[in-house]
């Protein structure tokens, strides 16, 4: 499936202002669109760990914002709490807090890990209370929605969407084939 | 108008094409159309899966004669006595304008719809 020639391509290129972990230079980029409420991007976030470690330097990872606020309510206001603390530069601690606590979303719960954080916990209030972020999240989302993201999670590799199973040999085939590395069994990998 | 042909309501997922939609509907708006989404689920079933997921448009009931319009539109299933997966964009005349039909296990997304209504409509000025 991933390897079908109309699949939809990224519509937003890898750019300064993403959320980036790994080399610009990294043989091949796994771009996730997400959601911080949604159990399947929580199911998916191990996944992708594992693989951010089994990689190393040869992948560069991205999150953009995907939240489907009508069916998780406190989906936006996560996302709004992961880009407060990116504007503190600690976007990926937030990320991981979200996606580790997905049952605990509420206000007091995202400050709570601001704090558990080190971050300006006012800051981040205030960011939350003037929606200083709404903006770029929205961006995120209509950049997705061009790209043709369908769901959450939705990957794209090398800035195409891989519409196979994100399942870790899966998702990790897709990525080595991508990059042209060595493809090993990843069951010793991930032990 | 957008025609959003699907199989079932109930879709396993998060952000299935539905939800997507329900998402993406301000967007719809701006370019002056409004989508309603057609499958065999009776109407009570749509009024569930609707209220359940917030949906805020129209779930059609191609429920009797069974499959009626998704045939008439050539998207039926007879296999499955499901719609298709299909998408069909009409302009104001009621022509069709644009038209895709998706593999069943794919969730076309809405960037074709977009495409399809940048090239027939003027946007709306907020």
């Amino acid at each position: 499936m991933s390897s079908r020639v109309d699949a939809p391509r990224l519509a937003v290129d890898v750019g300064p202002d993403d959320h980036v972990r790994g080399p610009a230079v990294a043989a091949v980029t796994l771009v996730e669109y997400g959601d911080y409420e949604c159990p399947y991007c929580g199911a998916a976030y191990p996944i992708v760990k594992d693989i951010e470690r089994i990689l190393g330097d040869d992948l560069r990872s991205v999150f953009r914002n995907f939240p489907l606020t009508e069916v998780h309510p406190r989906a936006f206001q996560a996302a709004e709490a992961a880009e407060s603390a990116a504007a503190q530069g600690r976007f990926w601690e937030m990320h991981e807090r979200l996606f580790e606590n997905q049952k605990d979303l509420d206000e007091k719960s995202l400050l709570s890990y601001a704090r558990t954080l080190a971050l300006d916990v006012e800051r981040v209030q205030a960011d939350l209370d003037d929606h200083t972020h709404e903006a770029r999240i929205t961006a995120d989302f209509l950049g997705g929605v061009r790209s043709g993201v369908n769901g959450t999670p939705t990957f794209f590799i090398n800035g195409v969407r891989h519409d196979g199973s994100y399942d870790l040999d899966t998702l990790l085939g897709a990525l080595r084939g991508a990059a042209a590395l060595p493809v090993t069994p990843s069951r010793a990998e991930s032990a | 108008m957008i025609l959003a042909f699907y199989p079932a309501d109930w879709s396993p997922v998060c952000g299935d094409q539905m939800a997507l939609y329900n998402e993406v509907l301000s967007e719809f708006q701006r370019h002056g159309s409004e989508i309603v989404g057609i499958s065999v689920d009776g109407a009570w079933c749509h009024r569930a899966f609707s209220e359940d997921r917030n949906l805020h448009f129209p779930l059609l009931s191609d429920f009797e004669p069974k499959g009626e319009v998704s045939r008439q539109y050539g998207v039926y299933d007879y296999a499955a006595g499901e719609s298709k997966r299909a998408l069909f964009v009409l302009d104001g005349g009621g022509v069709i304008r644009w038209s895709y039909v998706s593999p069943i296990d794919v969730n076309p997304g809405a960037d074709g719809i977009l495409t399809a209504l940048e090239s027939i409509a003027v946007p709306v000025p907020q």
